[in-house]
């Protein structure tokens, strides 16, 4: 009986939460499937009926759509490939003993911390700026001249503004899963007559594969709704309307909420189809 | 093959001087154990031969080469770990394999040489599954197989067993003797239980502090070691020493005598005690007997069954052949 009572207990001690968690949920995206089965003009006329899925015909026909895919996965993918290899060079040199580890750690930290507005900013304004950027100064200095890298270079330029604050995220954890390896694997690897890149082949890389799932399917989760490094730098000009970006477009520029919300329901799709495949892909590391 | 060398060889880390200037030698097909307490510079010692380690000065020679700057792989040596140091990721195919694999040996090679390793071992059967599925004893086979597949000049074993529960260890340690009866390969093995070092050795290192105490064969070291300290770990239960004026009759600082031979009585004997506790083992009775003058209860064998308990009066015969006697500096007095 008394399981019973802490069981039944439990369940009303958890409810609040669950509900929290289920209203915080549920009333975004029943919002977004009402507005996409209407005609939703807020400045023109607003509430205009159902529509049945005229939003989503009209969403995917849009020439607009299959390139901001297309856009989106490029970022995910560009970013995901600087990050993890990079991550991971990043971790097998912090994780050598040096002075002043604590400090340099710290350091490689950071760009995590700064807000991805003020990071584009920074960016934007110090390092791309055509005029007076430091990249400008510095082709000038080689006497090349300066790139617009936000305009020239635009898809580069976003993925390497994205790919600076992730780079953090991938090193720790990275870092972390290195410094679990037993040494003694390592140094058996040693005996057994492997040199420093087969020990990494065969030794340090499948000890990390498992970490790298996980940095892969969190960045995946985060990166497919990056939003803020392209409204402050390009304004999905330039070929770098991503599809949340073009959702955004939808709902605020054009003031149709309706279409918007059809290309939230799309964004959902994708993230899950994406999800599923990376799932499938890399899912098995996880199991051992 | 097989024939190691140490020359003068020390290691300090920073100021700290771990192992001080040893020599020692290591022949052919001997089976050698390097015992002492933890902290004592054996793990050290054997990682100096394999090369994890650098010499701060002094030379090893392996074979009649100088090897001292060799890298590890290039000196023709095996090492099992404490924790095995299998890879986790790899069949136990692919872990005996690695060595054959970075040695870049032809494929029907390896395959036979993995096979004729499993069949030696007894892991054919497991040759498909991976570390994380086998118990200790097996993990442990593995780790043993890919240091045999190598077929080097010696097997280095950095205590091997002692993350195995005690039936298990028992048979790993007749398997490791009759591995060494077999192959005839020269075997370093490092450990701090006694017990393991009797019963497998060829040669006993006795170290302390990163000195050598005393070298020589199981049985030598029992019978005449060289000082207090050897006296002291070598032999289970360990010897027990007196010192004041039972020492002085017999000329000397310190006596020692192992709890083998003395001989118990309940009625006659040389010195007199009280029984304090006493463990049945059933082959054996240990008695801690507390003497009047001696700070530390001695330790008193008996055969299985005998009628004393706490609190009886005991009388004790050591046997006078075998009184070891030592002078203040702890040394043997021949």
């Amino acid at each position: 009986m008394a399981t019973q009572h802490s069981r039944s207990a439990a369940r009303v001690m958890l409810a609040p939460a669950v509900f929290l968690l289920l209203v915080w949920m549920l009333v975004p995206l029943t919002m977004t499937l009402y507005f996409s089965f209407k005609r939703y003009l807020p400045l023109r006329g607003g509430d205009q009926g159902w529509v049945g899925f005229d939003n989503y015909v009209r969403f995917v026909t849009s020439s607009a759509f299959w390139p901001s895919v297309q856009t989106t996965l490029l970022i995910v993918g560009g970013v995901l490939l600087i990050t993890v290899i990079l991550g991971v060079l990043l971790a097998l040199l912090l994780d050598q003993p040096m002075w002043g580890q604590g400090i340099v750690r710290i350091l490689v930290i950071a760009p995590f911390f700064v807000m991805p507005t003020v990071s584009a900013l920074v960016w934007k304004n110090m390092f791309m700026d055509p005029v007076n950027g430091l990249f400008a100064h510095l082709w000038k200095f080689f006497g090349l001249a300066p790139i617009e890298w936000l305009s020239q270079a635009s898809m580069l330029s976003i993925v390497l503004i994205v790919s600076w604050q992730w780079l953090p995220f991938a090193t720790l954890i990275l870092l972390t899963a290195i410094q679990s390896l037993d040494s003694e694997q390592l140094e058996a690897a040693e005996m057994d007559g492997a040199n420093p890149l087969a020990r990494f082949g065969h030794i340090i890389l499948p000890h990390l594969s498992q970490a790298i799932t996980i940095v892969i399917l969190i960045q995946t989760i985060f990166l497919l709704s990056i939003f803020a490094e392209i409204f402050v730098t390009t304004q999905g000009s330039f070929g770098t309307r991503t599809l949340a970006y073009l959702i955004f477009q939808r709902v605020l520029e054009s003031q149709n909420v309706g279409l918007g919300s059809a290309g939230g329901v799309y964004a959902i799709i994708l993230a899950n189809i994406v999800a599923l495949f990376l799932m499938r892909i890399v899912g098995k590391n996880l199991d051992a | 093959m097989g024939h190691i060398v140490l020359d003068n060889v020390k290691k300090s880390f920073g100021d700290i001087t771990v192992i001080p200037p040893l020599d020692l030698q290591i022949e052919d097909g001997e089976f050698v154990v390097f015992v002492g307490p933890s902290g004592c510079g054996k793990s050290t010692l054997l990682r100096l031969i394999a090369g994890l380690e650098d010499v701060s000065s002094g030379t090893i020679r392996i074979d009649g080469q100088d090897s001292t700057a060799v890298p590890p792989a290039k000196r023709g040596l095996a090492m099992v770990f404490q924790s095995y140091a299998l890879y986790p990721h790899m069949t136990v195919r692919k872990n005996i394999c690695f060595p054959l694999r970075m040695a870049k040996l032809d494929k029907a090679e390896q395959d036979r040489r993995v096979e004729q390793a499993a069949a030696v071992l007894n892991l054919t059967e497991y040759l498909d599954r991976r570390p994380g599925q086998l118990s200790g004893g097996q993990r442990q086979r593995v780790a043993i197989g890919r240091a045999i597949v190598r077929e080097p000049a010696a097997f280095l074993f950095d205590e091997p067993l002692s993350n195995l529960d005690a039936a298990l260890r028992v048979g790993m340690r007749l398997e490791i003797s009759e591995l060494h009866e077999r192959l005839k390969t020269t075997m370093i093995y490092v450990t701090h239980d006694q017990v393991e070092a009797m019963t497998m050795a060829d040669k006993i290192v006795v170290l302390q502090a990163g000195i050598i105490e005393q070298v020589g064969s199981p049985l030598e070291l029992y019978r005449t070691p060289r000082n207090r300290f050897v006296a002291g770990f070598i032999g289970s239960p360990k010897m027990n020493f007196l010192e004041g004026p039972e020492a002085a009759k017999h000329d000397a600082r310190t006596i020692g005598v192992r709890p083998e031979h003395i001989t118990p009585s309940p009625s006659e004997g040389v010195w007199k005690g009280r029984v304090g506790v006493s463990e049945h083992l059933g082959s054996d009775t240990f008695f801690h007997v507390h003497m009047e003058g001696c700070a530390e209860p001695i330790t008193v064998r008996s055969g299985g069954e005998v009628d004393m308990h706490h609190g009886d009066a005991i009388y004790m015969t050591p046997d006078p052949g075998h009184i070891h006697r030592f002078d203040g500096e702890g040394l043997r007095i021949a």
